[in-house]
């Protein structure tokens, strides 16, 4: 089966100028691979680095050490080494990312905001949207809402525009940090639907998920983000 | 993804006398690409923009950009007449000040327009008719083209003076401070009406700020600049979360939470 992710060796450490340049050592020697069609869960109390890996693994945080490999576009891309253009490209096409909070822009729509990743891709204007519409009531966002700008809304409705952003595309890579966390039991159920669609079809996910409940429901296998703790390496 | 980048700068410094505006600054710019530079008043980047935009003459360094016949042209060795034919045709000058880019005294229509003039347009009906359309894009009622802007208030001004420099189509545009001095809600007007431009025509872009909120909207990559160098480039979204230079930190750090 194809293995469109591969995590070898991965490193991180945050050093922090405006406190005397303390250095604060994340993660180190990540090491883990997604197969089509599966969902691997990353695991672990708070504070262990969970988010930090899903980010170095989007490209919004940098790497020190190690490669993160992705499939794109029939060739393999090393993310932690690429130049932006071509980080851009991946997220455009391979990688989709649902993020725990969405970050609005001004003046533009939930409907329009869900459907730019397929815009992005080339679909017509018309086809996005109606994709979009269909994956806002599936989420069930009342319909009031589709046609204003989500800065307003609670945090459930905006986390749906935001899971609906992600889910919209075929990308084969998704990243999920905590999609369900301000959701209820019912719109909870309907991303768990969602995430078996995604397998279904061989995306490779990585998610964070506090609630057991989910990940017991969508989880393929389970890596104890711990292990990756740089002291457990020092000693 | 377009192989072949718009611009390529290498080692670009800029001195006035001895005090230094900008130095070694390199960097290639693709097209559809957004690039933002920020840092704070003194830090260099308008002197930079000059030098890309060939308003300053570099004191050392070479820029060069992809014409539309496919060739490299050195800018510093270009003519006069054809260094203004591209600022005038295929590329764009948003000025923080729209009196700057603008001549307050003839019509709105009159200032788009001219730019189709200037390309050889001749046909009245057909120059009024894109001055319209664009006057709509940029979203300044058609009932406002024969007003000066003169009588525009600040926002309008703004928006009529990307309308002005994107009716060439160009491929390339330099923004200073676009959103400088105007208030929040016309802000955001004035950035969701540029991201969707930029988008929708595949324009390259430069744009300096000093917002880091604006530089987050509208840019793919970022340059920060410090005492007239580059101390930190890369993807817009990995410099603002995850900052490497002392100087960035400082500077997302005193970043206002709303």
């Amino acid at each position: 089966m194809a293995t469109p992710l591969v995590v070898s060796e991965v490193a991180k450490s945050f050093t922090m100028h405006l406190r005397d340049g303390v250095r604060l050592p994340v993660v180190a020697n990540v090491s883990f691979s997604v197969k089509a069609g599966e969902c691997v869960v990353l695991g672990g109390p708070s504070g262990v680095g969970k988010s930090s890996i899903l980010k170095m693994l989007y490209g919004n945080y940098g790497v020190d050490e190690g490669q993160i490999l992705m499939e794109h576009d029939g060739r393999l891309v090393n993310l932690a080494a690429a130049e932006p253009r071509t980080v851009l490209e991946v997220r455009r096409t391979t990688l989709g990312y649902v993020s725990q909070f969405l970050r609005v822009v001004p003046r533009v729509s939930a409907l329009d905001i869900v459907a730019e990743p397929l815009q992005a891709r080339g679909v017509v204007a018309e086809e996005a949207r109606e994709r979009a519409a269909a994956l806002l009531a599936k989420l069930n966002l009342p319909k009031e809402l589709w046609a204003l700008p989500p800065a307003t809304f609670s945090g459930g409705e905006q986390q749906r525009v935001n899971i609906a952003r992600g889910f919209i595309t075929d990308h084969k890579i998704l990243l999920l940090d905590e999609p369900t966390a301000s959701l209820d039991a019912k719109n909870r159920t309907v991303v768990v639907e969602m995430i078996a669609g995604k397998k279904a079809q061989g995306t490779a996910l990585v998610g964070i998920f506090h609630d057991a409940e989910v990940r017991d429901a969508v989880a393929d296998r389970i890596i104890d983000v711990s292990e990756f703790s740089p002291r457990k390496h020092a000693a | 993804m377009s192989a072949v980048p718009l611009l390529k700068v290498r080692d670009v410094s800029k001195f006035y006398g001895s005090r230094i505006g900008c130095r070694n600054v390199s960097f290639e710019l693709y097209p559809g690409e957004v690039l933002a530079v920020v840092g704070e008043s003194g830090s260099g980047k308008t002197t930079l923009l000059s030098c890309l935009s060939t308003r300053l003459m570099p004191s050392s360094g070479m820029i060069e950009y992809h014409m539309r016949d496919g060739q490299y042209r050195d800018l510093a060795h270009m003519g006069e007449a054809a260094r203004r034919f591209l600022m005038r045709t295929d590329w764009g000058f948003v000025h923080q000040n729209p009196a700057d880019g603008l001549r307050m005294t003839v019509s709105a229509g009159a200032n788009v327009g001219e730019r189709l003039m200037a390309v050889g347009d001749r046909h009245y009906g057909n120059i009024r008719a894109s001055a319209s359309d664009w006057l709509r894009r940029v979203e300044i009622g058609e009932d406002r083209i024969d007003d000066q802007p003169r009588a525009f208030s600040g926002g309008m001004r703004q928006r009529l003076q990307i309308a002005r420099n994107l009716v060439t189509s160009p491929r390339l545009v330099f923004m200073d401070e676009p959103t400088g001095g105007l208030d929040v809600s016309v802000q955001a007007r004035l950035l969701d009406l540029v991201r969707g431009l930029v988008h929708d025509l595949g324009l390259a872009a430069i744009i300096v700020t000093h917002d880091l909120a604006v530089a987050r909207l509208l840019s793919h990559r970022m340059m920060v600049m410090k005492d007239g160098a580059v101390i930190e480039q890369g993807l817009t979204d990995r410099v603002l979360d995850d900052p490497r230079e002392p100087y960035t930190q400082l500077l997302v750090s005193s970043i206002l939470q709303v």
